[in-house]
């Protein structure tokens, strides 16, 4: 299950920004340089999917991985880390190809959690955004491991972030 | 309390809003600053500058302190770094898997420009 051939053409990298949206919502994007079609295919084919969902820095292996993308059709990740297992599941909502795809995340605590992807193609490179709705914001604390001591006044951060960023490294 | 917590998210969105205080929040991100020292990096009256870091004051973003006639600006509070912390690992979770999924683009356009090459044959 070794493809990779980083050595030869490393094409540029794109930057990847995270926003805090609301209380509720996270939104990470990205543009990739492939047409919508083939990203969209690399996100909905299970065989391809598990190439890059996991990143290898992060100590997990992929032990199985289900997707039955349609309309209320499920999906189930089991990863393993050191001793434990973990699960991640839910159901599309939404595929519409290549363009958007929407899931749920059940395996939470608390209501579940609402994935929004979408794929806009623009000249043959595509603009990946990633929308999570939480279902509260004390879900979405808990998913960022933060210790939920800091103050609400401090929930905009994410403008203030994106703009410091835009400044600073632009 | 959420209506506590809805109105202090209602400042603190008030006070990001505006362009010179999220230029005075990466002033003090590089360091802290008095009053006067902002006024004039920003061109503005001390008055101005003072409503300006009252309204980021209030929304917890900034504290101040003084000292004999200066009043001292620093950014908040700890939690600042925290969530910038989090959201930054989240980034970079995310920047890995792309750099992943740029790879399987990759290997997709490739083999779909090989398999055009075939079929024209």
């Amino acid at each position: 299950m070794d493809e990779r051939r980083e050595s030869e053409a490393a094409p540029t990298k794109n930057h990847t920004t995270v926003e805090r949206r609301s209380e509720r919502e996270l939104v990470v994007t990205r543009t990739v340089n492939g047409p919508a079609r083939l990203v969209f295919e690399a996100w909905t084919k299970a065989d391809l999917f598990r190439r890059w969902w996991v990143p290898r820095s992060y100590g997990l292996t992929l032990l199985s991985c289900e997707m039955d993308v349609r309309v209320g059709g499920g999906y189930r990740l089991v990863f393993s880390h050191q001793d434990s297992t973990m699960e991640f599941f839910g159901t599309y909502l939404d595929v519409t190809p290549h363009s958007r795809l929407v899931w749920t995340n059940e395996e939470g605590d608390g209501g579940m959690t609402v994935t929004t992807v979408t794929f806009d193609d623009i000249a043959g490179r595509t603009l990946v955004a990633v929308h999570d709705l939480y279902p509260s914001k004390e879900a979405l604390d808990a998913a960022s491991g933060s210790t939920g001591a800091m103050p609400e006044a401090l929930d905009q951060l994410d403008e203030l972030l994106v703009s410091l960023g835009s400044t600073t490294t632009e | 309390m959420v209506q506590w917590v809805q109105a202090n998210f209602d400042v603190s969105f008030g006070a990001l809003s505006d362009a010179t205080r999220r230029g005075v929040l990466e002033q003090l991100g590089r360091a802290d600053a008095s009053i006067t020292a902002l006024a004039q990096r920003f061109h503005m009256t001390l008055t101005g500058m003072k409503k300006h870091v009252d309204v980021l004051e209030q929304a917890g973003l900034v504290t101040t302190e003084k000292v004999g006639r200066v009043r001292t600006c620093r950014l908040g509070l700890r939690g600042l770094q925290e969530e910038a912390e989090w959201i930054e690992r989240y980034r970079q979770l995310w920047s890995a898997r792309f750099d992943e999924l740029d790879k399987v683009v990759e290997n997709l356009k490739r083999k779909e420009s090989v398999d055009g090459r075939k079929k024209r044959k």
